[in-house]
């Protein structure tokens, strides 16, 4: 126990934790902390340009480690700017510790400078958080905030500070001393539900596995738990868009996404299977469609760690909260000592039902020699990178799904993407804090142009801190996701849903000072995107690609999985009025 | 976090679950949440209503565990059995809750509610509001000679009805504490 400044506790707090960085930006209520952070040296602190940035690279750095991101603000106007970063951690379980700055404790109520009450702000997008109002619970608030973000499903939390707690002195609190808390998520599944699972997985004539970000947060080994489940089953296996990666796509019995622009065989495997075993998924309504026409037939299993997932939506037969690691460790255990029995007189009769809707290559689209497809240019950067040590971030909308549909992730944690919340302007600070995390990786952000324009500022971040990520823009020079809607759905009024005005890319990358490419022929492409490989620093890559593409397959809003759109010739007059309504 | 103290799909007449959770049967429940007595912690929970777009009927809260500083939280909710089902997991879930208890599936349960009324009213009137309050057992806590406030301890139900009677002999106001309850038995 040490006598010191909160300031200085905040920073033997983190180091305590074992963190690396923190993204941040200084102001008045944060000084004493930004003091302490200059007089050592074993936190490196990256200055972003705007602090929904620092969340975001703060959940890019989370979501390529698995360990939690630290984002540092003022008071005020820094925190309210972290309030879309904490939303997106929410709504796609990712682990991060915002500290904010708060008004001195005797200042709080009269409307200060800067002040905001950031607790109450915060307080719907962050699974906990705190004003710690005493110094000499500070340490304490600090380890705990660590311990709720990372322990059961994980989340953002928040740790308000007022400046006179930073200057007070107090005992610190080590990691090890600090009080447990009661907040302990039931981790082991009950066993009870798990042989009923074993039961299903005995006797499932057209099973299937539909995983999400749940294997990835719960570890590496879920991946390779998973992986072992569907070898030995031999099962189909499909993800949501967050799990890509925890099987892999070169695996034999990977389906592909499912979902609202999933694959064919992935979303009819889920509307004709009679065994769904959901695997940290949580029927998400990108998934589902109209809930009441969702999987008609099947029985359902569900493993969650969250105990409100089960049944939330989509009622199942077998709900089993736990880990997922814990819970497949614990099925394979039970399902091989039962004999490792599945009904393999039916299953060769489902896979020849899945190679018939694999034979329909739902991804096909008619390629150009004069304009690039933007699938065509997503195809090309994935042959281009196999095999690379290649991380992945997105921004929202078309190219999101076409990344999700054309490139290929082998491993968990190497694909970074807004899912819940569906944040535009995610995808460019995501990917410095994942090349932060891995200084000598590839880290490409897959983008439009719309949505990188909302934090743009951030390439500033990526030189000073030579971070050489590549923004891959496929511009269209539209909304392309909000234009595909407004065909579909809005009798082709275009409102307000191309971007104008924009800037010119190569110029705006040389004048932050760094390589700007721009090419328009599908005959450069293989030459750009070596270029922009070859590049030791940031790129800002501007794809000119075909303006009035559509994303598909496409499940139209209110629609089930299989009244999928697979082109543009199924679309006239899909959507009644009551799918109009929903997102 | 501790186990979710429910009894699974239990009715007060049944061990089994006899009702269609998809139903659309709207059921009252009262739920019994133990926190802790942290600044923020009510608003935690209200807030979990309001942006899940729950019910609240009734809520009462203090603490009841100085020591271990522990707030009461008894909350009145409505919901079809899949809603109420939600509520629980959901407050059950937030970090400072200790303990989530539905009263009202986990058997019988005694509701009680506090009131003071306030009656102004001459003669006639005025007598039988006293009458009135004998037979409900009312006590007077305040008179002038123009009003009483009574103190009335019962179910909601029952002060709702004695609402009804005071109404027309003179009711000036009502102040109500909400419902704290507890599982009958040991």
């Amino acid at each position: 126990m040490r006598q010191m400044t909160g300031a200085r506790m905040v920073v033997q707090a983190l180091k305590d934790q074992g963190v690396e960085v923190v993204f941040g930006y200084p102001g008045g209520a944060v000084l004493p902390i930004y003091d302490e952070i200059f007089q050592q040296n074993d936190i490196r602190h990256i200055l972003v340009r705007h602090e929904q940035g620092a969340v975001h690279m703060a959940e890019g750095y989370a979501r390529s480690t698995g360990k939690p991101g630290v984002a540092l603000v003022t008071s005020g106007p820094g925190a309210t700017n972290a309030v879309t970063g904490l939303t997106d951690a929410l709504m796609d379980s990712i682990p991060i510790i915002v500290i904010s700055g708060q008004v001195p404790t005797f200042m709080i109520g009269t409307d200060g400078f800067q002040e905001a009450d950031t607790v109450g702000i915060t307080r719907p997008c962050t699974k906990m958080n705190w004003l710690v109002k005493d110094t000499a619970k500070l340490s304490e608030t600090i380890h705990q905030a660590f311990h709720v973000a990372t322990k059961g499903r994980p989340g953002p939390v928040l740790v308000d500070i007022p400046k006179d707690v930073q200057f007070a002195t107090a005992l610190y609190t080590p990691r090890e001393e600090a009080k447990t808390s009661h907040y302990q998520p039931r981790v082991r599944g009950d066993e009870d539900q798990i042989a009923k699972l074993v039961d299903l997985i005995e006797t499932a004539e057209r099973p299937v596995f539909y995983t999400g970000g749940g294997v990835i947060n719960s570890g590496r080994t879920a991946s390779v738990l998973l992986r072992d489940l569907v070898a030995e089953t031999d099962f189909p296996i499909t993800s949501t868009l967050m799990g890509l990666g925890s099987y892999p796509a070169s695996g034999k019995n990977w389906l592909g996404m499912l979902g609202m622009h999933g694959l064919y065989e992935a979303n009819l495997a889920m509307h004709g299977c009679d065994v769904m075993i959901n695997i940290g998924a949580r029927f998400d309504d990108r998934i589902t469609g109209r809930i009441k026409d969702f999987s008609p037939h099947s029985k359902k299993a569900h493993i969650d760690i969250d105990p409100s997932s089960i049944n939330k939506v989509v009622r199942v037969d077998v709900g089993i909260v736990g880990d997922v690691t814990l819970v497949l460790e614990e099925v394979l255990r039970q399902w091989r000592a039962r004999g490792s029995k599945t009904n393999r007189a039916a299953l060769p009769k489902w896979w020849a039902q899945i190679a018939e809707w694999r034979a329909v290559k739902c991804l096909t689209y008619k390629n150009s020699s004069t304009v690039i497809k933007p699938q065509h240019a997503l195809e090309r950067l994935e042959a281009l990178t196999k095999g690379m040590d290649r991380y992945i971030t997105t921004e929202v909308g078309q190219h999101q799904m076409w990344a999700a549909q054309f490139l290929g992730f082998e491993d968990p944690h190497r694909w970074m993407t807004s899912g819940g919340l569906g944040t535009m302007g995610y995808g460019l600070p995501a990917s410095i804090g994942v090349q932060v995390a891995h200084p000598d990786a590839l880290v490409i952000n897959v983008a439009g142009e719309a949505s990188w324009l909302m934090n743009m500022q951030e390439m500033g971040t990526a030189m000073q801190f030579r971070a050489p990520v590549k923004q891959f823009i496929l511009n269209n020079e539209r909304l392309g996701m909000v234009r595909q809607w407004q065909e579909l759905l809005h009798g082709e009024r275009y409102s307000s849903s191309w971007s104008e005005s924009l800037p010119d890319f190569v110029k705006l990358a040389e004048a932050f000072g760094c390589k700007g490419i721009r090419i328009d022929d599908p005959a450069d492409l293989d030459e750009a995107i070596k270029e922009m490989l070859a590049y030791n620093g940031p790129v800002i890559f501007d794809c000119r690609v075909e303006k009035h593409e559509n994303c598909f397959p496409m499940i139209p809003s209110g629609k089930p999985h299989n009244e999928m759109l697979l082109g543009d010739a199924d679309t006239q007059g899909v959507i009644g009025s009551k799918g109009a309504v929903l997102v | 976090m501790s186990a979710l103290n429910i009894k699974k799909g239990s009715t007060s007449h049944s061990a089994y679950e006899l009702r269609d959770p998809n139903g659309d049967l709207i059921e009252s429940h009262t739920l019994a949440v133990l926190v802790d007595n942290e600044s923020g912690v009510l608003a935690r929970v209200i807030g979990l209503f309001s942006g899940r777009g729950y019910n609240i009927d009734s809520l009462t809260v203090a603490e009841v565990d100085h020591e271990g500083h522990l707030s009461r939280i008894t909350v009145v909710t409505r919901g079809t059995p899949q809603v109420i089902a939600q509520i629980k997991a959901q407050l059950d879930r937030l970090v400072p809750v200790h303990e989530v208890h539905d009263l009202t599936a986990e058997g019988p349960s005694v509701q009680r509610e506090l009131a003071l009324f306030k009656v102004s009213g001459k003669g006639e009137a005025r007598i039988e509001a006293l009458r009135l309050a004998e037979i409900f057992r009312a006590n007077v806590v305040d008179s002038t000679l123009e009003s009483f406030v009574f103190e009335m301890t019962g179910t909601p139900e029952k002060i709702d009805a004695f609402a009804d009677l005071m109404r027309p002999l003179g009711l000036r106001e009502i102040a109500r504490t909400g419902v704290a309850a507890l599982s009958r038995g040991a």
